[in-house]
């Protein structure tokens, strides 16, 4: 491999980075109150909604229904007015962090729902309200539950952020599609795939042992 | 109820303060009521305990105490306050002065003990040096200052519950509810949970209401005790007395576990008319069960009889005897007599049936 195909490598595994961790941090942020607002809307849940809950569940599962691919074209405009372009890395983010967000609310909204309700109980005995059960007693106890969906998540945007060359995001996807498939260089595509392997080992390894050091049950 | 025997001085006096105080509470969920008119009242320092079989009422009863359940209609009033309809807002206060525990314990399993503990008092709003202090006493009082670093599930279920207990005193309450808090322990476990209980009880002078379905809990820890059937209370007193006359069927079936009963063997044979001996159950409770009753009746009449089975228990200081005898029958006055005699000594007497087998 020539010394430019290596500098290619590199700057293709930084825009892989620089989406997926941008997006997931996003989806983080967004996602984890939202699948608390799913949690506590839910019926008997500390904010019982029935109405808002099937709302923002509609919401969810349009978002999630929707292939990436399609989302990623339908959302130019969006992309356009929030980052000014519609083209590029940056621009990638944001239809990348708008799909992985309903994505992560969902399984953050599993890790919450699993919370033992006797918990939820002995803090409303105490005299808790719904910020402290947020606090103290749903968040605390998934977390786990929350760290491990959130590398789920970001191991899927690694793979979603390939589809982001489709908008010139570049990225280790869009590097492997053109070198390696469209102009047949093999030393491409195979480095291209150790590359992404090691990635998503290392997120997942990362991913583990976070959980095993918050893990207490 | 339970006039056969004498009450002796209660432990918490009639006048005494009332913590709990519930009029005529109902509660159902869709057609089946859970509580079908609940009165009962909780004195300052005493320790009461509800038992009843499970979905007789008992834990929609306790978790109304503290509103985690809505009451339907009926009043409840918390050390002199009404807080039937409260909003959830307005019972946050009130729900710090009453502590709970629970079956299953309810630990945070992601914080340490000793934050598990010092959680109610940073609900309160106390600073964390405070807090850390005042869980420390606690931990010290249950027992477990080395623990205080330890996450829950490194401890055993008797150790989770003493770290409840401590957690459910953090704020200094004016009642403890129990619920089932040693259900899903051992009986040696149990037993020193309750002697915790107790202790806290009289060091503190902590009013305490519990509600479970063994009456051996009952009988070590409780001054008095409510039986719920059916979301109905059915029968309630000293629980001495109560264990020495039961009246509801209900009561009589949950202590049929902790009495004397009459042996199967010798039940399975008794025939209701005649035989050669009378067979009797003698149920005496308090002043009248000290006395040397069958000596007595041995010097007054005697051969009139023959021990079957029974024993003596004191429950509260009080002794509870109940004793199965047999009377031989052949002459038709003896068990008259006997009876008379037993009678006059203030015990119960009944006329279980007549066993022939017996030479």
């Amino acid at each position: 491999m020539t010394p430019i195909m290596l500098e290619l490598l590199v700057r293709s595994l930084w825009e892989t980075i620089l989406m997926t961790g941008a997006s997931g941090i996003i989806s983080l942020v967004a996602g984890l109150p939202l699948g608390l607002a799913l949690v506590a809307t839910a019926r008997g849940g500390i904010a019982e909604n029935p109405w808002l809950n099937s709302v923002l569940g509609a919401i969810v599962n349009g978002f999630r229904s929707v292939p990436f691919i399609i989302l990623l074209v339908a959302l130019i405009p969006v992309t356009r007015l929030i980052v000014g372009t519609a083209l590029g890395t940056w621009a990638a983010i944001v239809p990348l962090a708008i799909a992985a967000t309903p994505y992560y609310a969902r399984i953050a909204e599993v890790s919450l729902r699993e919370v033992d309700r006797g918990l939820i109980d002995a803090v409303r005995a105490m005299g808790g309200n719904r910020w402290t059960i947020i606090r103290e007693v749903l968040v605390p106890e998934a977390m786990p539950g929350i760290v491990a969906g959130f590398t789920v998540t970001l191991v899927t945007l690694v793979g979603a952020s390939a589809m982001a060359g489709a908008i010139g995001a570049g990225g280790l996807g869009d590097l492997a599609i053109r070198y390696g498939y469209q102009r047949f260089e093999t030393t491409v595509m195979i480095a291209v795939v150790i590359v992404l392997i090691v990635l998503v080992c290392g997120i997942q390894w990362l991913g583990d042992r976070l959980v095993a050091r918050l893990d207490h049950k | 109820m339970n006039s056969v025997v004498s009450a002796p001085a209660s432990v918490a006096t009639p006048q005494a303060e009332e913590v709990v105080r519930l009029t005529d509470v109902k509660r159902r969920f869709g057609a089946t009521p859970a509580l079908d008119g609940v009165s009962l009242t909780v004195r300052k320092g005493e320790i009461l305990g509800i038992i009843g079989r499970s979905g007789a009422g008992k834990s929609t009863l306790i978790r109304c105490l503290n509103g985690l359940e809505q009451a339907d209609s009926g009043e409840i009033h918390i050390e002199g306050r009404n807080i039937t309809g409260l909003t959830e807002k307005d019972l946050q206060p009130l729900r710090r002065r009453i502590g709970m525990i629970f079956q299953h314990f309810n630990l945070l399993s992601a914080k340490t003990v000793e934050e598990n503990v010092a959680l109610p008092l940073k609900i309160e709003g106390l600073g964390k040096a405070e807090r850390l202090k005042r869980a420390a006493e606690l931990l010290d009082l249950v027992g477990l200052s080395d623990k205080a670093k330890a996450y829950p599930s490194s401890l055993s279920g008797g150790q989770k519950q003493r770290v409840g207990i401590a957690r459910a005193l953090a704020a200094r309450p004016a009642l403890l509810l129990s619920d089932e808090a040693t259900s899903a322990l051992d009986p040696e476990t149990t037993r020193s949970i309750l002697a915790l209980l107790k202790g806290i009880n009289q060091k503190l002078g902590l009013t305490i209401l519990l509600i479970t379905h063994e009456m051996e809990v009952v009988r070590s820890v409780a001054d008095r005790v409510a039986v719920i059937d059916a979301g109905r209370i059915v029968e309630e007193g000293q629980v001495w007395s109560v264990f020495a006359d039961p009246q509801a069927p209900i009561t009589q079936r949950l202590l049929s576990g902790i009495r004397p009963q009459l042996p199967e063997h010798i039940s399975a044979r008794l025939s209701p008319v005649s035989g050669d001996e009378q067979i009797l159950s003698i149920d005496m409770a308090g002043p009248a069960a000290q006395g040397a009753l069958f000596a007595d009746l041995s010097q007054a009449l005697p051969q009139s009889f023959r021990l079957v089975h029974g024993g003596i228990d004191h429950i509260q200081d009080q002794p509870v005897a109940r004793f199965f005898i047999a009377v031989p029958a052949r002459d038709a006055s003896l068990p008259e007599k006997v009876q008379t005699f037993l009678k006059a000594r203030g015990a119960r007497v009944e006329v279980l049936g007549y066993d022939a087998n017996h030479a």
